[in-house]
């Protein structure tokens, strides 16, 4: 039916990490927009323009049914959230009647640049989450890693047992895993009773709200944990002094945190493992023939075959991490001292709870904005930065 | 490339005018019409605190419905809050439904409940207290299903054990602390509570103190009263003998006294029923709770019945509600889960009846009724987030923050 598509000179099949390095290093070609439509086809074969258009047309029609349903279900509602975020509302009338007071950025304002509980709120659970995030996307992704390492190794005895070990935590429910480590980490739970056998005396988890941090400093005596004085106490910003910013995650937070690495890293290992399994022998033969030791063989050849799928699990990483609600929902709900408090459940709380629909909107927008910035500026820093990948086109 | 951009624009806006079409019959906002006929099928929700209560309300409601010709379907919220908001949202809420005080004032704010109050006859035999938390714009706005008060529970083995007699249960601060202090050995705490306003508030109360004044127009919090009681409060934390529930690995005070963590504890009567579910061995004994500087002071809990001003059924509604409100209803539920009847006449009955909750029953003449703002719900979390850092933490601090926190809820949800 369009004998175009069948002329149309794909790059040169690509394995993935058959090329080398160089290959692998360079996703933006076929990644860019565009790339996979019918749009792309390359000027060099001038071909009449109805045929083309037929082409658009069909093509639209193949998608339309996906495009409906993510219109539908997907974009409609964002947009319906976004119209509900600039209204007071309380969920209680229609929100597109004109019965809900229409407020501007009012919303955005009590969360970002009024002072006031609403704030102070919304900068704890940011605070929280990017500790959080800063702690467990590189945790759990050298943690996948690693394992993916171990488990792809071929002289290895019990590989498929190792595997299915370490994906388990994935594929458990995160509510039951959450409900268990609530019992681990009771204050005279599994843990605690572990540590007692070494002399260590271990904190109440859940209910234990300083920051680690603050406790790391205090403990070194250079902050006065009890009574912060000077500069890190006088300052702030949105609400939180300075003190409060640089307190660090909870010991309730570093719990959860414990757990989103621990469930996670299966998955993520998986990913990782497919991706070695790509890269071909010959790569590691030549690299042994050339002399390396494995910290260069790993170094040099195995994390540049791997850099797209790190990307990968980056993002995923940092996206998941910064949506954590049902481990706070289950475990904490934002005790202890608000420590667990994350984005997400806010906006779900100030929703259903304050029945403040705007709010919560507004929460979650903010966190949608956040999201995007964060992959941007993270697809910014793993860009190809050297020319050399054009080289083998 | 720019003339395929501005077609799915147009295909975008609309699909978008479509919907935004379509979704304006989603919430039709004319007056609801009403079923006159004379078989109803009405719908409840209800957020059960076991089986026992499921199926109290269900036999009732079932009674009700043989009685009156109509059918009823009884069905148990998982999260009551959220289920309702999303259905007044959609505009079909059930007929008949649990109110928490704590969503209450959203609830009469935002028009989704029918106020039925005046169609009640003997209003009166409520307690003035609930009456009030129930009451918006000068209406009362729905019925009080049942109550509940705080006491102090006391476990009598460790009681007896600390060679204390039922002459030493503590009537006065000094008091309590003095037993506190001195029934504090190894595992076992003298006083064990939950880390929140709803137990801690009850010394606010006995200090003269509250949250707000009486008709929730002002915020109250910063007092000194209210500075007293919380000072009190911490110098029992610090001395040890006061602990609070998740210190002692334990998610409330009746579990803590169960377990023989705690040899005293202050809770609800629902205590009654959680003992003898979990720890049916365990003997115990309420009392009333020690006066303060200001005299006695205790808190009042508890739900409404709402009726939806969205439902076609208000009429049979109502009538059904006043069914399961009645003195009859409310003892065989006080037999059935153990909970207090809400009309005064009922609890004397009650109190008779049961002796051993005569501490909880006596404690509703002098109780304080929940804090019903709109928004005030997310405040109270604050104060607990506060109340549960108290033991280093500076009580003036707390009180001053829950006082500017509280004062915007209050103008705002007035």
């Amino acid at each position: 039916m369009f004998p175009r598509t069948s002329q149309n000179p794909r790059p040169a099949p690509r394995s993935r990490a058959g090329g080398g390095p160089r290959t692998v290093g360079s996703p933006g070609a076929p990644d860019a927009p565009g790339g996979g439509g019918p749009a792309a086809a390359p000027h060099a074969f001038p071909a009449p323009r109805v045929g083309r258009r037929a082409e658009g047309a069909w093509g639209w029609l193949f998608v339309s049914p996906m495009v409906l349903i993510l219109g539908l279900f997907l974009v409609l509602p964002i947009l319906m959230a976004l119209w509900v975020s600039l209204l007071n509302w309380d969920g209680q009338s229609n929100p597109f009647s004109g019965q809900a007071e229409f407020v501007g950025l009012d919303n955005y304002r009590g969360l970002l640049t009024q002072d006031g509980l609403d704030r102070t709120l919304f900068a704890t659970s940011l605070r929280n989450n990017l500790y959080y995030v800063l702690l467990t996307v590189p945790l759990q992704t050298i943690l996948a890693l690693t394992l993916a390492l171990i488990v792809n190794q071929r002289m290895l005895r019990g590989r498929s047992a190792l595997r299915t070990a370490f994906f388990f935590p994935s594929v458990t429910s995160s509510i039951a895993v959450s409900t268990i480590f609530l019992f681990l980490f009771q204050g005279s739970g599994a843990v605690n009773t572990v540590l007692s056998w070494i002399g260590v005396k271990g904190p109440n988890w859940f209910n234990d709200s300083r920051g680690v941090l603050s406790l790391l400093l205090g403990g070194l005596g250079i902050v006065d944990t009890s009574h912060p004085t000077g500069a890190l106490a006088d300052h702030s910003f949105m609400g939180l002094s300075w003190f409060e910013w640089l307190s660090g995650p909870s010991v309730a937070m570093c719990t959860i945190i414990l757990l989103a690495v621990w469930t996670t890293s299966g998955t993520f290992m998986l990913i990782f493992l497919a991706a070695l399994q790509d890269i071909p022998r010959e790569l590691e033969e030549a690299a042994a023939i050339e002399g390396v030791s494995r910290f260069q063989l790993l170094r040099y050849v195995t994390l540049p075959a791997l850099r797209p799928v790190l990307f990968l699990v980056l993002t995923l990483g940092l996206i998941s991490t910064w949506q954590v609600f049902d481990q706070v929902y289950v475990m904490s709900q934002g005790a202890p001292g608000n420590t667990t408090l994350t984005p997400a459940f806010l906006s779900y709380s100030s929703a259903f709870n304050d029945a403040d629909f705007g709010q919560g909107a507004a929460i979650a927008f903010i966190l949608l904005t956040l999201i995007l910035t964060m992959t941007a500026v993270q697809r910014f820093l793993f860009r190809e930065r050297t020319p050399r990948a054009r080289r083998n086109r | 490339m720019p003339n395929r951009t501005a077609i799915a624009a147009l295909v975008t806006c609309a699909a978008m005018m479509a919907a935004t079409g379509c979704s304006s019959s989603f919430g039709s906002d004319e007056k609801t019409t009403q079923d006159t006929s004379e078989k109803q099928h009405l719908t409840v929700l209800i957020a059960s605190s076991g089986d026992a209560e499921t199926k109290a309300v269900k036999d009732a409601a079932a009674a009700w419905a043989k009685q009156s010709g109509n059918t009823v379907t009884v069905d148990v919220a998982k999260d009551i809050n959220q289920q309702l908001a999303q259905s007044f949202a959609g505009h079909k809420p059930p007929d008949a439904f649990y109110v928490n005080s704590d969503q209450f004032a959203n609830y009469a704010q935002g028009g989704s409940l029918y106020p039925y109050g005046d169609q009640i006859k003997d209003a009166d035999d409520f307690s003035a207290q609930l009456r009030a938390s129930f009451t918006h714009d000068g209406k009362l706005v729905c019925l009080p299903k049942d109550t509940s008060t705080l006491a102090l529970a006391i476990n009598d083995d460790l009681w007896k054990k600390a060679g204390l007699t039922a002459k030493d249960y503590p009537t006065t601060w000094a008091e309590l602390k003095t037993v506190a202090a001195r029934l504090t050995k190894g595992d076992v705490t003298g006083l064990v509570i939950n880390g929140e306003y709803a137990r801690v508030g009850a010394f606010m109360k006995q200090a003269g103190g509250w949250i707000t004044n009486a008709d929730q127009t002002k915020m109250t919090a910063d007092s000194t009263q209210n500075t007293q009681a919380l000072n009190y409060v911490q110098s029992l934390l610090k001395s040890g003998s006061l602990k609070y529930a998740n210190q002692v690995d334990t998610n409330w005070g009746g579990e803590a006294l169960g377990k023989n963590k705690a040899a005293m504890t202050i809770e609800g009567n629902w205590l009654t029923g959680g003992m003898k579910a979990d720890y049916p061995d365990v003997k115990y004994t309420a009392v009333p709770l020690p006066a303060g500087p200001a005299g006695t002071g205790t808190l009042a809990f508890s739900q409404c019945w709402g009726v939806a001003q969205d439902s076609g059924h208000r009429a049979a509604a109502v009538d059904l509600v006043k069914y399961l409100t009645s003195s009859t209803q409310m003892m065989k539920n006080a037999d059935a889960f153990g909970v207090m009847p809400s009309r005064t006449s009922a609890l004397a009955e009650y109190a008779k009846k049961y002796p051993s909750a005569k501490a909880w029953a006596d404690a509703t003449a002098y109780a304080q009724g929940p804090v019903t703002v709109s928004g005030f719900d997310k405040v109270l979390t604050q104060f607990n987030t506060d109340l549960a850092e108290l033991a280093t933490g500076d009580p003036k601090k707390i009180l001053a923050d829950l006082q500017r926190n509280g004062e915007p809820a209050l103008t705002t949800g007035e």
